[in-house]
């Protein structure tokens, strides 16, 4: 059987600083499953906003810094697709140069994971125990689907939620227009994009959206709640863990009404 | 070189995103290509590995790229063509004008040609009292209206037909004003009784090549109407125009580059007429013509060559990236300014006029990868636009504000203890501001985000803090 | 001006790749070789099939891109299907043909109401006649070549071409149409003095264009009307010069 020990959780900046119950349901999705998951301190970025902006060697500066705290364990797990990625694909290439840390950033790439892939790809979780009452539908993020191949792993897991269900969104994977800095550099396309995404998230009928990148859920949340949309967002994370009963994103403190 | 507008970016995609005409007609085409291919795809077991194929031969032959060229010189002047070497887009011009100049040109027809269009070919022609008669129909339409292709295979993909009705009417003036043309049947009628007069009327066809074969001193174009086909066979001149890179060694290597060209371009298995031309007609011919010059252009090229940006170079032109572009499907091909739009245009426009003017083009994408995936030579599209964003980085071409802000981020980014504490308040601070709606309408210095859309607020404590303070989740059962 | 370009070129292009010259010896040698040798890449496993069953995926494919495609026993009947395709069609009785060995085979006067030029079409042409050296299997797909029994104007000028081919000359694939083209280069009899065709037409299905709203029109500028005979009894020889 895999390991089950030895978890560091790369919590990814927007988990950490805009809504930290998605790096509390990760962690609670592992442990139910019998991993040891540990935080390590010395984190605060994947580097992606230096990476895609062109900036080496911040990027360069961020990755030693990553890879530095979380070689030593078993596996590196991400509640995101984007940051996973840029670990496990972007870092060798980043470091492609420096014989020494190119060896180092591809050992990392070798155990780091997104959250949900790792459950069912490396865990073999076929089933968690959760229940979700209402209709979702799924938002296939882009560097999660395209780099890393997430696209059955969370589906299969929602599908095992009791009373959950799942209607599929049209153009699914299309991108949300989140990109980083590309929806504030370009607000009008990624407005576009967003809008577009939005009709077909509305078009669903589905009560609730989610997805596994944080941001993409705040580009998205952000569009329907501007438009008045009646649809909550949510991270997948946290309607696996069984933790979707506080308020969804964007939404203020106060005792939510279930849909 | 043909003017480019792609500084503009930003304003001409907004000025895109606001022509609903535009919006229709691209909500139109997107699935019809994004869905061809698939199906194609999905029909040929072998694609995937043709795919791989393809690569192999471009970045083969883009790594002997002088041999392959000396080769494919031979063997055309071996069959009576003439092979000229341009280094600019002028020295094309000029080869041009003088070879129509030789035979008393009055009137070219052209098949569909990016190169020409790099090259501002049509203005010359016209400047120098030649007339220049594009015989594509989405390129016809579009000349009618003075625009230029939006998109490398289907050109009036923007146009809807009540516009392509309306360009008839306003230029076919012989014509019955009372006549019924409103559905694409009879439009299409119309444009073809008009340029099959024009086809004879011709002493110089020029074509473009989607591929030029070394081994027989061939040039192969992809059509679906035929028109590259008349342009040729009919005038006494047939000119193609190719850039070096489009060259590859043999017929089997262009048989594998075909095989994954349709498909990802139109879902296609193969174009109604691929057509390959060797040199000026053989004595005995009843038709076809009687001089066959190809004339190569650099301009560009070969500094792309032996770059970060080499990749580039096995392009086929088939026009998949943008197709299933997010970004192209929003704004356009217009919006990109230049010649080539899209993703291949996002890293070859400021491969071919420089990252200063062009910058613009490869900053304009999320990455999300789409045309990487779909790209039949498997060319790392976002990977290049990210070498563009860094060379960019490094000449302090971006905007000022951005790298100040880059900056700033990076500075704690780096320093986690002092990341965590300036965030640590920074965040419980914005949690209290967005107490009452979870969001923010407004927010100082996020003008970019909340022009559109709301900005969640941030829970409260940090991830990090919260966990150093000891909290952890309950244990609950998985498995 | 153009020599020295090339020669800047060709620097620029060895400067980019690393070289001060040309490639050594040994690489030009392979290279060469690798051309001579034209080996196939992958032909897609769809094409396994005996003669039967490759003229079978030939009309199967050629229908799907909207050629229309009939099947006679053998050349005595291909008059009689060609007059029966044009009055089916409302088309005159009125064909300009290529002046090809093949078409000579058929007994083109048992059909005296039909008007038959051979030759160069001219614009007024509505129908045009030829066979085909060699048709591809996997896609459906047409191979002409230039010659002088095949003026190739007689592929795109008139609206509608009338196509007699021969089922032996059905083949796999594009690689088997180039080896054709080969062969007769090699042939001292086929008249091609060591030259492959000016042109080869590699032609599947009518003429189209979705340049409109992507609507889907036969007849942009070639023909409207691609219509395949399939003469089952096939000849033996190899397809000629045109």
């Amino acid at each position: 059987m895999s390991q089950r020990s030895g978890v560091a959780l790369f919590v990814t900046c927007l988990v950490d600083l805009f809504r930290p119950n998605v790096g509390f349901a990760a962690v609670k999705l592992m442990q139910d499953a019998g991993c040891t998951v540990e935080v390590p301190e010395a984190q605060t970025c994947c580097g992606q906003p230096a990476y895609n902006s062109g900036d080496r060697k911040d990027t360069i500066a961020i990755a030693k810094q990553v890879i530095a705290a979380f070689e030593g364990y078993d596996h590196v797990v991400a509640p995101s697709g984007s940051c996973a990625g840029m670990i496990k694909k972007h870092y060798p290439e980043a470091l492609a140069d420096d014989p020494a840390w190119l060896a180092r950033a591809e050992a990392l790439s070798a155990k780091t994971h997104e959250l949900v892939s790792f459950l069912t790809d490396v865990l073999k979780i076929e089933k968690v125990e959760a229940a979700y009452d209402g209709t979702v539908t799924y938002h296939d993020s882009c560097s999660g689907l395209r780099e890393l191949g997430i696209h059955g792993q969370p589906r299969k897991l929602l599908d095992g939620v009791d009373g959950l269900h799942l209607r599929e969104l049209n153009d699914a994977n299309v991108c949300c227009g989140f990109g980083g800095t590309f929806c504030v550099k370009y607000p009008d396309i990624s407005n576009r994009m967003v809008s577009n995404k939005m009709d077909e998230i509305v078009a669903t009928g589905a009560e609730t959206l989610l997805a596994g990148d944080m941001g993409c859920l705040m580009n998205m949340a952000g569009k329907l709640h501007r438009e008045g949309a009646n649809v909550r967002v949510r991270h997948v994370a946290e309607v696996l863990a069984g933790m979707a009963d506080g308020p969804a994103i964007g939404e203020p403190k106060v005792a939510s009404v279930k849909p | 070189m043909n003017v480019s507008t792609t500084r503009n970016f930003k304003a001409n995609a907004a000025e895109q995103l606001a022509n609903e005409t535009l919006r229709g007609a691209l909500t139109k085409s997107k699935g019809h290509f994004t869905g061809g291919r698939a199906t194609a795809a999905a029909n040929l077991p072998e694609f995937e590995a043709l795919r791989d194929q393809a690569r192999d031969i471009k970045n083969h032959t883009i790594e002997n790229l002088d041999f392959y060229l000396e080769a494919y010189e031979e063997k055309v002047t071996d069959v009576g063509g003439q092979v000229h070497w341009a280094r600019t887009a002028e020295d094309a011009r000029n080869i041009v004008l003088e070879i129509c100049r030789s035979v008393d040109a009055k009137a070219v027809n052209k098949g569909k040609s990016m190169i020409s269009e790099e090259c501002a070919i049509n203005d010359m022609l016209e400047a120098n009292g030649i007339r220049a008669v594009e015989t594509d129909l989405g390129e016809y339409i579009i000349q009618l209206r003075g625009e230029t292709p939006s998109h490398i295979i289907a050109p009036a993909v923007h146009l809807t037909k009540g516009q392509v009705e309306e360009s008839f009417r306003a230029n076919h003036t012989h014509l019955d004003p009372d006549r019924v043309l409103e559905e694409p049947p009879t439009l299409l009628n119309e444009a073809r009784t008009i340029l099959r007069e024009k086809y004879f009327q011709a002493e110089v066809g020029i074509t473009g090549a989607n591929l030029l074969v070394a081994e027989t001193g061939s040039s192969i174009i992809v059509t679906n109407e035929g028109n590259g086909d008349l342009s040729q066979l009919i005038p006494k001149v047939h000119i193609v125009l190719a850039s070096l890179e489009k060259i590859v060694p043999t017929l089997e290597d262009a048989s594998t580059i075909l095989r994954v060209l349709a498909r990802s371009a139109t879902g296609q298995e193969f174009s109604s007429y691929t057509t390959v031309s060797t040199g000026p007609k053989r004595e005995g011919d009843p038709d076809g013509p009687e001089q066959y010059h190809v004339i190569l252009l650099d301009n560009g090229r070969s500094d792309m060559l032996g770059s970060e940006f080499q990749d580039m170079l096995r392009c086929i032109r088939c026009g998949a990236c943008m197709n299933h572009c997010p970004v192209y499907q929003s704004v356009g091909g217009h919006a990109y300014g230049w010649v080539y739009p899209g993703p291949m245009g996002s890293v070859l426009s400021p491969g071919l006029l420089g990252v200063d003017e062009a910058g613009h083009l490869p900053n304009a994408s999320s990455f999300c990868g789409r045309c990487e995936e779909v790209c039949p030579v498997r060319i790392p599209l976002p990977k290049l636009m990210r070498h563009w964003r860094e060379q960019e980085f490094e000449k302090h071409l971006s905007p000022g504000a951005a790298r100040v802000g880059l900056g700033l981020w990076a500075f704690f980014a780096k320093r986690p203890k002092l990341y965590q504490l300036a965030t640590g308040l920074e965040m419980r601070v914005l949690a209290w501001l967005g107490r009452k709606r979870g969001r923010f309408t407004s927010l100082p210095l996020a003008g970019g985000w909340t022009k559109y859309r709301e900005l969640p607020a941030p829970q409260g404590r940090t991830f990090q803090s919260r966990w150093k303070l000891g909290e952890r989740p309950q244990a609950g059962g998985a498995q | 001006m153009s020599a020295s370009d090339r020669n800047t070129i060709l620097y620029s292009v060895r400067r980019s790749l690393g070289r001060s010259g040309p490639v050594d010896d040994g690489t030009a040698a392979k290279l060469r070789a690798r051309i001579a040798g034209h080996a196939r890449n992958i032909v897609p496993a769809r094409t396994d099939l005996d003669d039967a069953g490759l003229v079978d995926l030939f009309q199967t494919m050629a229908e799907k891109v909207f050629a229309t495609v009939e099947r006679v026993s053998d050349m005595s009947e291909v008059p009689g299907a060609v007059g029966d395709y044009l009055r089916r069609e409302n088309l005159p009785a009125q064909v300009v043909m290529a002046p090809d060995e093949t078409l000579d085979a058929a007994p083109w006067s048992d059909n005296a109401l039909m008007d038959i030029r051979r030759g160069i079409p001219v614009e007024a042409d509505q129908v045009s006649v030829t066979s085909a050296p060699v048709a591809v299997a996997e896609t459906g797909t047409l191979a002409m070549f230039s010659g002088p029994a095949h003026p190739s104007t007689l592929n795109f000028i008139p609206e509608t071409h009338v196509v007699v081919l021969p089922a032996s000359r059905v083949v796999k694939s594009y690689e088997d149409v180039f080896d054709a083209v080969r062969a007769q280069m090699g042939d001292a009899e086929s008249g091609r003095n060591g030259l492959p065709p000016r042109t080869v037409n590699f032609i599947t299905g009518p003429s189209r264009s979705g340049d409109i709203e992507q609507t889907l029109l036969l007849g942009a500028h070639g023909p409207r009307r691609l219509h395949i005979v399939i003469v089952e009894d096939g000849e033996q020889d190899a397809p000629q010069n045109g």
